[in-house]
């Protein structure tokens, strides 16, 4: 049944074209979207610097009568503001391209992080087993049930105990990632660890074992190639989620330093407005991290549906 | 099934005594318990005599021990900021939290695994495939941000329920209940909602593909070659299997209600142990972040134990050793 | 193409199907699967229907059944069940149908039943869906349907939940349900493939007891041809879908008339046929092969595996659980000349992969000693370096043996690089080449990923990278296995012509008794990690000393056995 009329062979754009999972992308509306604003929102942030209109962060620019103004409209000064202006008269279209470009740049290191920390460790409990693996598992197990937020809050709380005052603003970021990061490993460590276990249990890796190949270059080699897959999808709802936990911490005060601000800042301080009728300094913040939470996680969606075979 | 809880019991111990090592360490370690004991005037003898009085000089196990002890006899030491103990300060908070991640859970549950089970079975039907559609937002959505929203359109704009607080609670002597007022379960309503949404998609999407997976299974088809009702595939044969791995996810997730809360807290200002251990990280108060996360793990473990021996009454394969006799 | 049946049918057909397709509707275009295929099945008739994987043979039971789910379409022009239509039912008419008046059987006994509901509660609900009974009488007729089926003690056992059988038992429980509405016609699909040789033996007998005492006709799905000589009246070969030819089973073995029968049928090897290399020594006047010369190039003395399966320490202590120590293999001894082949016989479990687990050097001895050319490989670190290069495997499983995200020409040449036989890119690609030509491949194919091999091809790729380190020994654990059997005899084949062209020794590890006949020069009958017999091979297929290795040659459906 698997032979069907095999296509002619072509080049490797080609191949790539003709393949199962970008036939996936093309036929599924909601992953060609999701990547579009995913793209827009991404490129917003990486240019903020040539496309926002103003410096939303440096004192000097800003005029407390551009304060409060609404979306699309000039201010006392004649200063036009498409998403409006803040208390302190801050354009908040430039904010949200500076917050995402934090959220995007804290999010994607923490994933990061988490990813490299969770495929090592999940490849050595995978591969090793026995008293290894029981531990790395149990402590991937106790991290899994404590929601994400708190471990990265006692991480915080720790840091500053233990950070000087005057070095807390500067490392704050830093204590955020790592935060973050240490509290997604264990996603990672627990798939790579289930596929590597399977791997393993291999005939190709018999074949490499016969042969004398030392377990490091087997796990690089061979099982590492195989778990790409998997961990990618992981990688991309695992982002989703990191930028949700970035945006909650500094939602909750305790996140990013208010020289920073990112989206989740922007929405704290915009929250304060919401009873009082200044609704978009709160709104358009809180759009841009959904939809870029969103196009994140139904990428990360349809990445999982494509490359399993079996619900195709 | 007396081994099989023991086992489980031994484990539960020993994860309860990494996380007392954890929490101690903080304790002990993170700022200085007697710094925050005494006045900025002190002298450095009287310091030290504190410091030996307290017994910080004593060997590491030896305190730790005494933590440990004092930690089982309910005895936490005081709170920096608040200067009460804090194992009276979370009593006196626990039922809020209690009573609004037991109202999340319920909701997360029963909504989890009935749209799941609708979602699996009409695979092609256009409502259950916005459902899915509306579970993905669920999931993009932050909780505070739904908190928000949900204040904004049924606290300040409809006007129909309040914005933050418990209501009027009725003291029962050892438990402030909110459920006996109507101002208190109005109250509870949003939040519990807020709290419920993210783990109610998990479970749905969860319960959905695992359903999905078993319907794929041998056993399936059989059941479907002998003619049987698609009710009793569907409800007795499919619902039945698909539940076994779902009691284990969802029970972690309902574990993580509990501590999810402390977001929903914040942001409806309920007074529950969330927002006092929030309140307490922004000013490093170490005792009652130490407390909190013993509180947390203590909760883990109960509920995984729960977990497991659920999961020992459902599948037979654990309860009945497998020896397969004869050929 | 034979479909009609040689004399007008004296009675009407239990099952008549005409013109029935299966087509999948594929984003690559339709595939069609079966193609417009028409017979029918005689009461108290045991049919059976063979074909290669692919052949859509086992499309047709599912068809028949209303199984086929998107984006397969089934048509016909008609599906007859006692003259009654069932094609075109709406799926609840059809739900009455199955079960209650076609029964089906599936290949693997572990999956076929709800691991959470005992044997009893399955039997129960599919009796009582289907005929009047109240839970006791339902309840007893279970009981009976456990004892016909040769369940010991079934009033004991029928609370017992599936895990608690073995597989044989579970394929017995299976016939049970498919027999407890009284259905005039079982599909059977491949039912007995997951099943040891000794236990298919059985399942077969009580399949065709039950369905012949009770006048219920059969469909016998399978591609093994020795089930279907064993067991059915009259035959189907399938091919791609079609049918190729129909007969009384007997006819098509001895005198098949079409190409692609007479090919299959070529193809499958016999337990009744001698081994052609001792056909050939005695013709040429020699004594026997297998004989002891002097330099055995590999020695397994008292060789034993004990697997340490004991529950945790934590769980001995406070569950009161004893240490459960496996033998899995248990003082064997025997010797492999060079340039021979040595085949390893026995039933799953009975330690031989584990045998050769660890003459490879995946796995360590308990005790014993395994000695290439005179030096032990697990304690002569010399001898382990020689192993790595002297020595390789080739794997069961074809899918798994191949690194899918490695191109061929890396996997061929793996060997290469790790024992630093050669470091030089164009030499090795070289090597690669020619290797892929001598296993029949084009060399191009080394720049192409596994998943574009078939089974057969890539089996071959796997014979070339345990070529490519030169090897003299080369381990071949249940080569064809996977295979369908024309592919397995080109695969056989090729091993043959590779030993007299590199002179190389080969361990056949194999269950398939009428392969080792074929291939081995010397055998050993492995029995729950037990040698029961070590000897030349013609002596063991002609005159097994031990009852196992009779009751073995017994037992296996064999084409030779047909009456």
């Amino acid at each position: 049944m698997t032979d069907i009329t095999p296509s002619a062979p072509k080049g490797r754009i080609g191949k790539i074209i003709d393949s199962d999972v970008f036939y996936s992308y093309r036929t599924s509306p909601v992953a060609i979207i999701a990547s579009i604003i995913a793209t827009i929102l991404v490129l917003g942030a990486l240019f903020a610097p040539w496309i926002a209109p103003y410096d939303p962060f440096n004192p000097r620019t800003l005029n407390l009568m551009n304060g409060f103004t609404p979306p699309m409209s000039e201010s006392f000064t004649g200063n036009f503001f498409l998403f409006g202006s803040d208390h302190q008269g801050r354009d908040v279209f430039s904010a949200i391209l500076y917050g995402s470009r934090v959220s995007l740049m804290v999010g994607l290191s923490a994933i990061m992080f988490a990813m490299v920390l969770g495929v090592s460790l999940g490849l050595i409990a995978g591969y090793r087993g026995g008293l290894t693996d029981t531990v790395i598992m149990r402590i991937a197990d106790v991290q899994l049930s404590f929601p994400s937020i708190l471990i990265a809050l006692l991480i915080f709380g720790v840091a500053r105990g233990i950070i000087p005052p005057s070095q807390q603003e500067s490392m704050a970021i830093f204590v955020l990632i790592f935060a973050i990061g240490l509290s997604d490993w264990a996603q990672f460590a627990r798939t790579v660890r289930g596929t590597t276990m399977v791997e393993k249990q291999k005939d190709y890796v018999s074949a490499a074992r016969i042969l004398g190949v030392k377990p490091i270059f087997i796990l690089i080699r061979h099982i590492l190639p195989n778990v790409v897959g998997p961990v990618l999808v992981i990688a991309t709802i695992g982002l989703a989620l990191a930028i949700i936990a970035e945006a909650t911490l500094s939602f909750l005060g305790v996140g990013v330093p208010p020289t920073q601000p990112s989206l989740g800042t922007l929405i704290r301080i915009g929250q304060q407005f919401l009873f009082s009728g200044e609704w978009w300094i709160l709104f358009y913040p809180a759009v841009t991290l959904i939809l870029l939470a969103l196009s994140v996680n139904l990428l990360g969606d349809w990445l999982r549906d494509a490359l399993n075979p079996r619900l195709r | 099934m007396l081994a099989f809880i023991l086992t489980r019991l031994g484990q539960s111990v020993l994860v309860m005594l990494a996380v007392s090592l954890i929490s101690f360490i903080m304790f002990r370690y993170v700022g200085d318990p007697v710094a925050s004991l005494v006045s900025q005037e002190a002298s450095i003898a009287d310091q030290e005599q504190l410091r030996e009085r307290l017994g910080l000089n004593d060997p590491f196990y030896e305190q730790f021990f005494r933590f440990v002890w004092n930690a089982i006899q309910g005895n936490f030491g005081i709170s920096y900021r608040l200067q009460t103990p804090v194992a009276e300060l979370i009593m006196s908070r626990l039922p809020a939290t209690i009573e609004l991640a037991m109202t999340s859970a319920l909701i997360a549950l029963v909504f989890g695994i009935v749209l799941g089970v609708f979602t699996a079975l009409n695979r092609k039907n256009p409502f259950a495939a916005g459902i899915m559609a509306f579970s993905l937002i669920g999931v993009s959505l932050p909780t505070f941000l739904i908190g928000i929203g949900l204040i904004y359109v049924f606290a300040v704009e409809l006007q129909w329920l309040p914005s933050f607080g418990r209501g009027a609670v009725v003291d029962l002597g050892w438990w402030r209940t909110g459920f006996l007022t109507e101002t208190g379960l109005r109250s509870i309503i949003l939040p519990a909602i807020t709290l419920s949404l993210f783990q109610l998609t998990l479970i749905m999407r969860l319960v959905r593909a695992e359903m999905l997976e078993v319907l794929r299974q041998d056993y399936i088809k059989f059941a479907r070659a002998r003619g049987l009702s698609k009710r009793a595939i569907n409800f007795s044969h499919a619902l039945k299997n698909t539940l076994v791995p779902v009691i284990t996810i969802a029970g972690l997730q309902l574990g993580s209600i509990i501590t999810g809360a402390l977001i929903t807290e914040t942001v409806f200002q309920w007074p529950g142990i969330g927002s006092l251990f929030l309140s307490s990280v922004a000013v490093v108060d170490v005792p009652v972040m130490a407390a909190y996360l013993i509180f947390v793990g203590f909760v883990f473990v109960i509920i995984n134990l729960i977990v497991d021996i659920l999961y020992y009454v459902v599948d037979p394969r654990l309860r009945i050793g497998g020896t397969a006799k004869g050929h | 193409m034979t479909e009609t049946l040689k004399a007008a049918p004296v009675s009407q057909p239990v099952l008549s199907v005409k013109d029935l397709k299966v087509v999948f509707h594929l984003r690559r275009g339709d595939f069609t699967a079966v193609d417009g295929i028409s017979f029918d099945i005689m009461p108290g008739e045991v049919l059976g229907v063979v074909g290669e994987s692919g052949a859509g043979k086992s499309m047709t039971g599912t068809a028949i059944m209303g199984l086929i789910d998107r984006p397969g379409e089934v048509t016909a022009t008609s599906i007859s069940l006692k003259g009654e239509r069932i094609d075109g039912l709406d799926e609840e008419s059809m739900r009455r149908i199955r079960g209650k008046r076609i029964g089906m059987v599936f290949q693997d006994p572990l999956t076929s039943l709800n691991p959470l509901y005992t044997v009893g509660e399955q039997l129960i609900e599919t009796i009582r869906r289907h005929l009047p009974l109240n839970e006791k009488q339902a309840r007893e007729r279970a009981i009976e349907l456990l004892a016909d089926a040769g369940i010991p003690d079934p009033a004991g056992r029928i609370d017992s939940y599936p895990h608690q059988f073995s597989g044989g038992m579970r394929q017995r429980v299976v016939i049970s349900l498919a027999l407890a509405a009284e259905p005039e016609l079982v599909i059977a699909d491949e039912p007995t493939s997951a099943l040891d040789v000794s236990v298919q033996a059985q399942i077969i007998k009580v399949l065709k007891r039950l369905c012949a005492q009770r006048g219920v006709a059969v469909m016998l799905i399978t591609h093994d041809m020795g089930v279907i000589a064993e067991a059915a009246d009259r035959m189907i070969v399938m091919n791609k879908g079609k049918i190729v030819e129909t007969g009384p089973v007997g006819d098509i073995i001895h005198r098949p008339q079409e190409p692609y029968t007479i090919k299959l049928i070529e193809a499958i090897p016999s337990i009744k046929s001698q081994n052609p290399r001792y056909v050939a020594a005695v013709a040429k006047g020699e004594v026997a092969i297998g004989g002891k010369t002097d330099a055995p190039i590999v020695t397994v003395d008292n060789l034993s595996k004990v697997f340490d399966l004991s529950p945790s320490l934590f769980a001995r202590v406070l569950g009161g659980k004893s240490r459960k120590l496996v033998n899995a293999v248990n003082d064997v001894s025997f010797s492999i000349q060079r340039g021979q082949t040595y085949g390893l016989v026995g039933e799953s479990g009975s330690g031989k992969s584990t045998c050769a687990r660890m003459i490879v050097g995946l796995l360590e001895p308990t005790s014993g000693s395994i000695k290439l050319e005179g030096a032990d490989i697990w304690r002569d670190k010399e001898a382990t370096a020689r192993r790595r290069q002297k020595i390789q495997m080739i794997f069961q499983d074809p899918y798994a043996s191949l690194n899918p995200r490695w191109r061929v020409g890396e996997i061929i040449a793996e060997p290469i690089r790790a024992l630093g036989i050669s470091k030089n890119a164009t030499e090795i690609g070289d090597r690669v080449a020619d290797l892929l030509e001598r296993v029949r491949l084009d060399p191009a194919a080394m720049r192409k990923y596994p998943h574009e091999f078939s089974g057969g091809q890539r089996q071959r790729i796997a014979i070339a990278r345990a070529l490519s380190s030169q090897p003299e020994f080369i381990i071949c654990d249940e080569p064809t296995s996977a295979l369908d059997v024309s592919v397995q005899a080109q695969v056989l084949e090729l091993m043959s012509r590779l030993q007299e062209e590199f002179g190389l020794t080969y361990l056949l590890i194999s269950h398939n008794l009428a392969v080792i006949r074929q291939m081995a020069d010397a055998v050993g009958v492995l029995h729950n990690g037990v040698m029961v017999e070590n000897g030349e091979v013609e002596q063991i297929f002609s005159d097994p000393r031990a009852d196992y290795t009779r009751m073995l040659l017994d037992a296996v459906p064999d084409i030779a056995k047909v009456a």
